[in-house]
């Protein structure tokens, strides 16, 4: 029995969970899959204290992969970094990356990640071709379009609640080089901001905007807008990379240290070295996973830990929304250090998948109990209001109403994990909190 | 696309028992990996925990891999998980189990015959359990310690033979720092892997001059299926880290291993303490 979090390291709970390189035998009984961890909230917790989660990271095999075709089948708990170190300086990438690469192909699927490309090439979910899976009434099944095609889209973004991840078969993109071509410009507003992403995503495959949730008055939203493209193999791009493991932050930052001051200084900071910038070629990790060149920054918020909120809002149906979030921000101290900004282009075809066109803005908040939860609520209203949605992966915080207000999708999905899983074989943290599971 | 499921691959060889490596070199399979990158290895264990950590270190060097084990499935799966990760040629398998003592010779034949001679073998292959279950039941620890001991030592025999055969190479065991000396939680396991030190020594002392390398790999506690569910003592180790130290070890042809490198003083200090107070501690 030991102590488990998600990323945020809020909300924490005593589980049994086991490391199992067996997924076959593992998923014989009724435990929640979880990868490494790295969704913030509750998703990959157990349903009660004492519950049993297995932890997939060391199911990592790769089981076939053809050149030829670029199509890769492993088992559920290989990570991201693995096949990056694998298939970069191949010539091949993974369709769609996260903002970690400490992320395993199972919970890619299930939280049906996105990127810097959504715009381009959707989410994860459209570049998986077929998934194993153990299913309640203890069948193992090969998913795909043509096979049980309902549980195979309500698997993707189902947050491993309709049938375990056994493997996963997934269609990599070919790259002329492991590097990145970045190119970085600086917006005075959030208006501007947004306007300068919508625009760039028309000619470039990989966009993000970095955003200052501490600036007031004219400046508010101002930020940093970020995008590029794999470089040509010539000159500098021409290097051989290696991935490398990251520095890992050893020890825990009291609570408190991250707080609105130290917030403001820090994107001061950071806005004011990103101003400097232009075009530049990057390494996959600088460009892909910049935080990840620190392991466990997590830490970093104390023992409190923090939360991620992350929404997507349709832009234009109410073209104020997005200003409108930024000043409840600013009025509430939402201060968050990391806040990322990005414009999503087509909805994927998961049942409960995250993106829809619209914006989406993504915050760290230092978990600072009650009025973390207010200021919550607050951007929650919103959202439901204007007909946007949250991004379950990242939730700690968000109430079963606000959910199901921003859910219209979910009684279908509801009666798919209900015909697949009739006794609630599968539950978690989230799906007592959202859902109505029994704990 | 369909999982290749062929059941047991053997590479046909005409070459018998040809090993180009050089014996004559300071440390014949440093010197190989250095030079030029590859070895032909033999892994007996190694579809999971610190032998496929192992394995896939050596697949990324561009070695020539036969892996040795008793679930032809598992094989084929960790065979084409090395194929991926830059194996050279195909991972061939040979069905062996470590319980089955006649069927030794004839897989390393088939390893050896299909690698054209071997620089490398690897056993990581083993059984555990804690001192509480092999003392309640008996015949658990009859099969502990037959593995641990007897069939371990009866397969190193078999290895021997044929690295001396080829003009020599290295023999790589996992034992562990409950043989160095006996504690209450390792009083049965200790036993068995103090007595496989034993034989690993004396093969040292025995064929070292005809080429034969015995590397002793110790490891502590390992994160692992074999420890799972298991309080973690002070300095546990990943599969990765293991099996980084094991590589070192094979390279610069140590005879003993300890990884982490920090049991080595952790042992040391254990080796000294006074027999009262071991009587009465309960690591």
């Amino acid at each position: 029995m030991s102590e488990i979090y998600g990323w945020g390291r809020h909300p924490r709970i005593e589980a049994q969970q086991t490391r199992d390189e067996d997924l076959v035998d593992a998923s014989r009984e009724p435990a929640l899959f979880r990868g490494l961890g790295r969704s913030y909230g509750d998703a990959s917790l157990p349903a009660r204290p004492g519950g049993r989660v297995v932890s997939t990271a060391r199911a990592d095999r790769i089981l076939a992969f053809d050149p030829a075709t670029g199509v890769l089948r492993a088992e559920a708990g290989l990570s991201l970094a693995a096949l990056d170190r694998v298939f970069l300086p191949r010539g091949f990438a993974p369709p769609v990356v996260p903002g970690t690469e400490f992320v395993t192909l199972g919970g890619l699927v299930a939280c049906d990640v996105h990127g810097k490309n959504h715009h381009t090439s959707g989410t994860f979910g459209r570049h998986v071709r077929a998934l194993r899976a153990r299913v309640a009434d203890g069948r193992v099944l090969e998913l795909s379009e043509s096979n049980e095609q309902e549980l195979f889209l309500a698997t993707q973004g189902g947050l491993g609640l309709t049938c375990q991840i056994l493997e996963v078969e997934v269609q990599l993109a070919r790259i002329p080089s492991p590097w990145l071509r970045a190119e970085t410009s600086v917006h005075p507003d959030i208006d501007s901001l947004v306007a300068a992403l919508r625009e760039s995503s028309a000619h470039s495959p990989y966009t993000v905007a970095w955003s200052d949730t501490t600036a007031r008055g004219q400046a508010l939203g101002r930020g940093v807008l970020i995008t590029g493209d794999w470089a040509e193999p010539r000159g500098d791009a021409a290097r051989p990379w290696r991935w490398r493991a990251p520095f890992e932050l050893p020890l825990g930052l009291p609570s408190g240290v991250i707080a609105p001051w130290s917030i403001r200084l820090f994107n001061s900071a950071v806005f004011a070295l990103q101003s400097r910038r232009g075009s530049r070629l990057q390494s996959p990790r600088a460009f892909f996973h910049p935080l990840d060149v620190l392991g466990s920054w997590n830490r970093a918020y104390g023992a409190r830990g923090f939360v991620q909120y992350q929404c997507v809002v349709p832009i234009d149906r109410d073209p104020a929304i997005v200003r409108r979030l930024f000043e409840i921000l600013v009025r509430m101290d939402g201060a968050s250090p990391v806040s990322v900004v990005k414009d999503f282009g087509a909805e994927g075809r998961g049942t409960l998948s995250f993106p829809r066109p619209g914006i989406t803005i993504a915050l760290d908040l230092p978990m600072r109990g009650a009025p973390t939860q207010a200021l919550v609520d607050r951007l929650n209203d919103e959202v439901a209001a204007v007909g946007g949605r949250i991004y379950l992966a990242k939730d700690a915080l968000t109430r079963a109403e606000h959910f199901r207000a921003m859910e219209p999708r979910l009684p279908a999905w509801n009666e798919v994990r209900r015909k697949w899983d009739p006794n609630g074989r599968l539950r978690s943290g989230l799906s007592v909190r959202l859902l109505g599971d029994e704990p | 696309m369909a999982l290749r499921s062929e059941a047991i691959k053997r590479r046909a060889s005409g070459a018998e028992g040809e090993s180009d490596h050089a014996r004559d070199a300071e440390n014949p399979l440093y010197a190989r990996t250095s030079r030029s990158g590859f070895v032909k290895a033999i892994l007996f264990g190694a579809t999971r925990g610190i032998g496929r950590a192992l394995a896939r270190m050596l697949a990324e060097r561009g070695s020539e891999i036969v892996l040795l084990g008793r679930d032809a499935g598992e094989l084929a799966r960790s065979g084409a998980d090395l194929e991926a990760r830059g194996a050279a040629g195909r991972v061939l398998a040979a069905a062996c189990d470590l319980e089955d003592a006649e069927a030794f010779g004839p897989a390393l034949d088939a390893a050896f015959t299909g690698l054209g001679g071997a620089d490398l073998v690897v056993v990581t292959a083993g059984a555990f359990a804690i001192q509480e279950r092999l003392e309640a039941d008996a015949g658990l620890c009859q099969h502990v310690l037959d593995l641990d001991f007897t069939k371990t030592i009866l397969f190193c025999e078999q290895a021997r033979r044929r690295l001396l055969a080829g003009g020599g190479g290295t023999l790589c065991v996992f034992s562990s720092v409950a043989g160095d000396r006996a504690r209450k939680p390792v009083a049965l396991y200790g036993a068995a892997k103090a007595g496989l030190d034993h034989y690993l020594d004396g093969l040292d002392l025995r064929f070292r001059e005809q080429g034969l390398r015995v590397v002793n790999v110790k490891p502590g506690f390992v994160h692992t299926a074999m420890t799972q569910g298991m309080k973690a003592p002070p300095f546990a180790a990943s599969p990765e880290t293991v099996a980084v130290a094991a590589l070192r070890g094979i390279e610069r042809g140590r005879r003993v291993v300890y990884a982490p490198a920090i049991w080595r003083v952790v042992m040391t200090a254990v080796c000294a303490l006074p027999r009262p107070l071991l009587r009465r501690s309960t690591f």
